[in-house]
């Protein structure tokens, strides 16, 4: 008689320490082999859509606060643009600048979980330590100006809540200072270590057509070889007066977008967020960011579409408003959610061993993921 | 009530309760189940790692509910997710402990009205021990809760029936 | 580069005027309305075509319109009877860098609009979200189940406007 093997289903969280939250994926093997995964989301659904429709205008920021947690200021970020489009009016330029200036630093602050917890998943504990470490002291930038470490609702449709505290911008280059050597310490400590490439390189190869088709966006689509970045190719607020390069993959230890590339690509863009905060400081004018707040928010009938370069990539509201003060239908465009479409194109061939290397170099959210 | 208040200095002696001697034992090494659910995981995570050091209490976080004794609810629990949790807490050994970390897992927090997939405070599947308030609870916050938490163990007693 | 003017001439002289139309009128984005059981072949044109190639999906999003009638239902609720649920597309092309909004409805009673993705596999699960949030039928979808909400969710679609929810989900209570 013929041995008969037949295929085995492994599920795969909503808990376990390797999901980035509460996801699950059901993943079906043949052997050690997967030959499909499909990822069960809806874990964290806390009805962010359903919220902005009974709210009105300045109510909602709190709530876009919630959704992608670790980038809190560049949702704020996008939502304001997506209003003040919708509205059609000028913030000053110091609003513009300060904007910019935290949200590359909650870019960095973003990454730097990423490449923390992606160590973690692959086994290595001290990156993760080293990471937090340096997070800590943007968080406590953002607390200085804002209050709060991780929810901030400082960026408000037309303006801020708070200028910048007296003393900030030197802190903001003492930390310029102290940071620039620790990328070189976590290239040293994890990108260039053999173990590390060995898990990653040539593993969770994307190509591009099928990055684009499935709508990648920001570091992972980079990392398939694409220069495609909405700070310089639909530049929006100020992005348009620095100068900073951006970083693809050209997969220099395996294939072009592998998880080595999308995980090198963080690392490259701290340091481009520091050359963009560093010109920011320098040229940011004086001015009032109160001024521009309106006291009553109701827009024409109308829609709109904005778009940001979150952390994760291309974060979008669709905003629709019926002329009253609470917004009709709010719908995110959340760059985790698009992500996590293709874990199933993405996993198949690879051993069960890659699921958390690849998973954690597509760096998700499931905050966003599920809204 | 130290467990070293009664000890003899010449012969390493120590005179203790049997009740306060498995007390400062169980909360003096509070394995915690890995698992976090939304914002505050972030949180707790930072609190695990290198500034707030959860180490030195004794939390470590174990990948299974199997080898914790105190599981954190650190973020809203959803309706999909509340069987899930329900279910790790069931798979936990006695003794065990919950620690309800932020306003989401204590009464809903910010979706208490309108959130139609949000349960409304995560003590309607499991019980609580602690609640930490805050969104997100600062890591001070929650060490403090685990503070309270083992005050509550030290003046419990595994020998005698209450 | 291409206005939404001039991508609209092009879709009339291929696909003829009786599925589409122009909405200029609207503040900040206009759109180009397009009947709902011919949506998929204008997408595999306006992606395929030298002089368009829109390649990306930006964003799919589905929308209660709210503009039937109020009406009472037999315990008292009131629900809203008649108008339309809708679905706008945001194209962009990675190419040309221009971008165009589409926008489709269909009856609230009878939702059925042709899925888009065989076109771009990126509104599968945007697809999946608006059937989920909104009860929107997606014909030709490959998948269409429920994403966010749990398989058994029976209390109906959470983001239609004349939603009530439940006060129990599987004996657990569901109102504060």
């Amino acid at each position: 008689m013929a041995l008969k093997t037949e295929e085995m289903i492994l599920n795969m969280g909503p808990q376990h320490p390797s999901t980035h939250g509460v996801l699950r994926l059901e993943l079906e093997l043949e052997g050690e082999i997967i030959i499909g995964a499909k990822p069960h989301i809806g874990y964290l659904h806390r009805c962010f859509e359903k919220h902005c429709e009974a709210m009105t205008y300045p109510q909602v920021t709190p709530y876009t606060d919630r959704m992608d947690y670790l980038a809190s200021m560049y949702n704020e970020f996008g939502y304001a643009l997506a209003v003040e489009k919708l509205l059609g009016i000028q913030v000053p330029e110091r609003v513009e600048y300060i904007r910019v200036i935290m949200g590359e630093f909650q870019r960095i602050a973003s990454h730097l979980v990423a490449i923390g917890t992606y160590g973690l998943d692959i086994g290595a504990m001290t990156p993760f330590l080293y990471c937090f470490r340096d997070r800590e002291r943007i968080l406590s930038l953002f607390e200085q100006t804002c209050g709060a470490r991780l929810l901030y609702n400082y960026i408000w449709v037309g303006g801020l809540s708070h200028d910048l505290h007296p003393d900030f911008i030197n802190q903001a280059k003492d930390f310029i200072k102290y940071f620039r050597p620790k990328i070189k310490e976590l290239n040293d400590l994890l990108t260039n270590n053999k173990i590390f490439i060995d898990r990653t390189a040539n593993v969770g190869i994307l190509p591009l057509d099928l990055a684009i088709n499935y709508g990648i966006s920001g570091p992972n689509l980079r990392a398939s070889g694409f220069k495609w970045d909405i700070r310089k190719d639909d530049p929006y607020s100020v992005y348009n007066k620095f100068d900073f390069e951006i970083p693809i993959g050209n997969g220099t230890m395996g294939t072009v977008g592998d998880c080595w590339d999308r995980y090198y690509i963080r690392v490259l863009e701290m340091e481009e967020s520091l050359k963009i905060i560093e010109q920011a400081l320098e040229q940011i004018p004086e001015g009032d960011v109160t001024s521009a707040i309106p006291k009553r928010i109701k827009p024409a009938v109308g829609q709109v579409y904005s778009r940001v370069e979150n952390p994760r990539g291309e974060l979008g509201y669709f905003v629709m408003s019926d002329g009253s003060v609470n917004p009709f239908r709010v719908k995110v465009k959340g760059p985790s959610f698009v992500h996590l479409g293709i874990m199933n194109e993405l996993l198949k061939g690879y051993m069960i061993a890659d699921v958390i290397a690849i998973l954690g170099s597509i760096d998700i959210v499931l905050g966003e993921v599920d809204r | 009530m130290g467990l070293l208040d009664k000890q003899f200095n010449d012969d390493n002696i120590v005179i203790t309760k049997v009740d306060d001697l498995l007390n400062w034992a169980r909360l003096s090494s509070l394995w915690q189940v890995g698992f976090g659910l939304a914002c505050c995981a972030i949180e707790m995570m930072a609190t695990s790692a290198s500034h707030y050091d959860f180490d030195r209490f004794g939390v470590i976080p174990r990948p299974s509910p199997r080898q914790s004794d105190v599981i954190i609810i650190s973020g809203t629990v959803t309706l999909k997710m509340a069987t899930r949790v329900k279910r790790l807490y069931e798979q936990m050994p006695d003794p065990k402990y919950v620690i309800s970390m932020g306003s989401c897992s204590n009464c809903g927090g910010p979706y208490w009205e309108h959130g139609y997939h949000v349960l409304k405070g995560v003590d309607r599947v499991i019980p609580v021990d602690v609640y930490v308030p805050g969104c997100p609870p600062r890591p001070e916050a929650l060490l403090e809760g685990l503070l309270k938490l083992q005050e509550k163990i030290r003046n419990e007693s595994l020998v005698k029936k209450s | 580069m291409k206005s939404t003017e001039e991508i609209f001439e092009i879709l009339k002289a291929n696909f003829g005027e009786s599925i589409l139309e122009l909405v200029a009128a609207v503040p900040v984005e206009k759109f180009i309305r397009i009947n709902q059981l011919e949506i998929d072949k204008v997408c595999l044109f306006l992606r395929d075509d030298q002089d368009l190639l829109f390649d990306s999906l930006m964003n799919l999003s589905g929308v209660d319109d709210a503009n039937g009638k109020k009406v009472a239902s037999e315990n008292g609720d009131q629900i809203i009877s008649g108008g339309t649920l809708s679905v706008y597309y945001h194209l962009e092309s990675t190419k040309y860098r221009h971008k165009l909004v589409l926008k489709t409805s269909a009856e609230r009673e009878k939702p059925d609009i042709i899925s888009v993705s065989n076109v771009w596999r990126h509104a599968d699960w945007h697809e999946r979200e608006a059937y989920d949030l909104l009860g929107i039928n997606f014909l030709n979808h490959p998948d269409l189940r429920r994403i966010l909400m749990p398989y058994d969710w029976e209390a109906g679609y959470p983001l239609r406007k004349d939603y009530k929810n439940p006060e129990f989900y599987q004996g657990m209570k569901v109102p504060y």
